[in-house]
């Protein structure tokens, strides 16, 4: 029983980050029908420049209370780079071709994502690095048998704020509204005087900023970063959206929990080895019985 | 005159004038390296290229009438971060294609042994690896059903290997987990032919010596944390982990996550990982006296006599000390040409006999040994290490009893 608890905790918990990675995705399929590839490899540079900052500041070997404020720093700088550069990737590359075919802009995210890892690879190398082990791996339980870490305690207390603001965000200001309006409909969002470009903007540095997030998040709790970092993530907060239904927000966020408990639990009762395999058979399984994903309207008019 | 047939005369003159004149200007006699040059692999591989390096300069570039020339493939590509089958079956292809080209040195992985083997058997061309330790390789009944006749397609042995193999680094690793007290293991492996290889010969001996087995899994490479994987491994309690993997199929990440839920066990992993990017990648803090990491032959700072100079002249030479991998290197390089100086000719057949016809070795750092029949060192050595302080630290010589 314990055990089943320690793997629920350890599949929230990477859940929860494919989730935020998710949340980029799905938001930028809702507005503009692009899957966003190069998503996963801003996240990856997002972890870069992370390990930049905590490696510039020393922070594993200051106290607490440095530490802390390091760390708070990295998260702003982090999310302010990754929602700036996703903004103007969107500005850059896919305004210009907003009308071409559905094609072309997905061919690009797909050639951004090449130069995204190329930038990478000349940032970092082509290693696996090491990422300074600033949060320690205390258990914050008296008991040993369970364990719920300083590093978890991190993961939650970052990505729920972040995701309820969003949700109160999307659901109830303006520009939220806006948004919104202009995922249903284009064309009319425009007629009723809404700002298009400028709330497509938005959504790319919204699903940035998330990313930046998680970027440091995963830095600080798996400590390991890695050129490559972006496909493996991105492939599977990709499938998170696809599983909760893309273009839905809680559906990216339910998606990416499913597949965190999937491998956890998947692996202390199937096998470590089948853990990839059953996250994609889980996927297929649902899209047959349920195409629209498990929060997904049935299929929209426009689609 | 026109031009095709002055081509033709040209050539015809070419070719009866080398006939006529037989090795007249110093003939070129290639030796080529296929390794993984990019990649974390990187760092090990430096260190063997800069062996092979050391061995041709110190015979002047040259063995009897021919000039040696030496050329560094990569068979890794970036995205994949390590070697990569396609990589490799075109890096032999090309050396199959250079009429020059007499000694294939390689592979680093076992597996791209696997694709290149064949290949250059078919060719005749004398492959000499560093640092592959699958025994199926070169050893009959000791790898998988049809090896390792499935690399000989023409009958001939063509491969040799300077690097003990795995058959007796599983063996002595269970031994030295035993010696040490480390009686209940969980045993991974990465799922590829050098890492499973050897998992699989750790687990067969220790269910003979008695050791207990908890499990044994083999992990998805690709996959970027295993705390759920650690969490059930603890619950077993054990006081190893061996893993049959490399740096690249994420030793370091195992420490991690093993720390990472609770897991205070020791990490045996074999010679895969016996390069400073495993510390560096899993952490100096989080292997200090916790990695066991066993290694074919004496780390560079244990090595006597020829082998201490090689040390010496390496460190003068690059101005840092060698990693495990370049006395290998160095050994390769020695060994091609020695093949070439036994052959005595610019003949792939007859460098090939030349290389697996050696023995009673003693010219290059490892001290004396041979080929047998196979094409294995007959060296046994292997060596047991730690890391300390980010190094890694030298504790006991293994297999010799």
């Amino acid at each position: 029983m314990l055990i089943f608890l320690q793997q629920l905790i350890n599949g929230l918990t990477t859940g929860t980050l494919f989730a935020l990675i998710a949340i980029g995705y799905t938001m930028v399929y809702g507005i503009i029908e692009l899957i966003n590839f190069a998503h996963g490899d801003l996240f990856m540079l997002g972890a870069f420049l992370a390990l930049t900052i905590v490696s510039a500041l020393g922070l594993e070997h200051m106290g607490p209370a440095g530490a802390t404020g390091g760390i708070v720093l990295t998260f702003v700088l982090c999310m302010a780079f990754c929602a700036l550069l996703n903004f103007l990737q969107d500005r850059i590359i896919y305004r210009p071709i907003r009308n071409a075919p559905k094609l072309t802009p997905l061919v690009s995210a797909i050639g951004v994502s090449f130069v995204f890892m190329g930038i990478g690879q000349i940032w970092k190398g082509v290693a696996d690095i090491n990422f300074p082990d600033v949060i320690p791996n205390k258990n914050l339980l008296g008991t040993d048998s369970l364990r719920f870490t300083a590093k978890d305690l991190l993961v939650i207390l970052v990505t729920t704020p972040l995701m309820a603001g969003l949700t109160v965000f999307v659901r109830f200001t303006k520009l939220g509204k806006a948004m919104r309006a202009t995922a249903q409909n284009p064309t009319a969002a425009r007629l009723m005087g809404i700002d298009v470009d400028r709330v497509i903007g938005w959504t790319f540095a919204i699903g940035g900023l998330l990313a930046g997030a998680a970027s440091v998040i995963y830095g600080l709790t798996i400590n390991t970063v890695s050129f490559q970092m972006g496909y493996q993530n991105g492939l599977y907060a990709f499938t998170a959206a696809v599983l909760g239904g893309i273009g839905n927000l809680p559906g990216a966020m339910l998606g990416g929990i499913v597949i965190g408990l999937v491998r956890s639990l998947g692996s202390q009762y199937v096998g470590e080895q089948w853990t990839s395999a059953l996250v994609f058979a889980i996927l297929i399984l649902l899209l047959v019985f349920r195409p629209s994903g498990l929060l997904g309207t049935r299929t929209r008019e426009k689609v | 005159m026109n031009a095709p047939l002055f081509r033709f005369l040209a050539a015809f003159l070419f070719l009866f004038g080398s006939f006529a004149l037989g090795q007249g200007d110093a003939p070129v006699i290639k030796i080529v390296s296929s390794l993984p040059r990019t990649g974390s692999a990187r760092g090990q591989t430096d260190t063997i290229v800069n062996g092979i390096v050391m061995a041709i300069e110190e015979a002047g570039s040259k063995v009897g009438n021919f000039a040696i020339k030496y050329e560094d493939l990569d068979d890794a590509t970036a995205a994949a971060g390590q070697w990569t089958a396609e990589k490799e079956a075109a890096n032999a292809d090309q050396a199959i294609k250079d009429p020059d080209v007499m000694v294939y040195i390689g592979t680093y992985n076992s597996g791209a042994a696997k694709v290149s083997m064949p290949k250059l058997n078919q060719a005749g061309l004398l492959m000499v690896s560093p640092a592959n330790t699958w025994p199926g390789l070169t050893k009959p009944g000791k790898g998988d059903q049809g090896e390792p006749q499935k690399y000989q397609p023409s009958g001939k042995i063509n491969y040799t290997r300077v690097v003990p193999a795995d058959d007796i680094q599983g063996v002595v690793s269970a031994d030295w987990a035993k010696k040490l007290g480390l009686l209940k293991v969980f045993i991974l492996d990465d799922r590829e032919v050098y890492g499973k290889g050897i998992a699989d010969l750790f687990h067969a001996r220790a269910d003979e010596i008695g050791l207990k087995v908890l499990g044994h899994e083999g992990i998805d490479a690709q996959a970027q944390e295993f705390k759920p994987l650690m969490t059930k491994i603890k619950a077993g309690g054990p006081q190893l982990i061996y893993f049959g993997g490399t740096t690249q199929t994420k030793a370091g990440q195992l420490v991690k996550d093993m720390l990472a839920v609770g897991l205070d066990a020791k990490f045996m992993c074999p010679d895969g990982c016996f390069e400073d990017a495993f510390i560096e990648s899993a952490g100096a803090d989080n292997l200090q006296d916790r990695a066991l990491v066993t290694f074919g032959g004496l780390p560079p700072e244990k090595l006597t006599g020829k082998g201490a100079d090689f040390v010496a002249n390496y460190q003068k030479k690059f101005g840092k000390m060698p990693e495990g991998y370049a006395v290998y290197g160095y050994e390769c390089g020695k060994v091609a040409l020695e093949a070439i100086r036994r052959a005595n000719k610019k003949d792939r057949d007859a460098v090939r006999a030349g290389g697996l016809s050696i023995k009673n070795f003693d010219k290059g750092a490892l001290g004396k040994w041979s080929f047998d029949k196979n094409g294995d060192t007959t060296l046994r050595t292997m060596s047991g290490n730690t890391v300390k302080g980010g190094k890694f630290a030298f504790m006991a010589v293994l297999g010799e009893d």
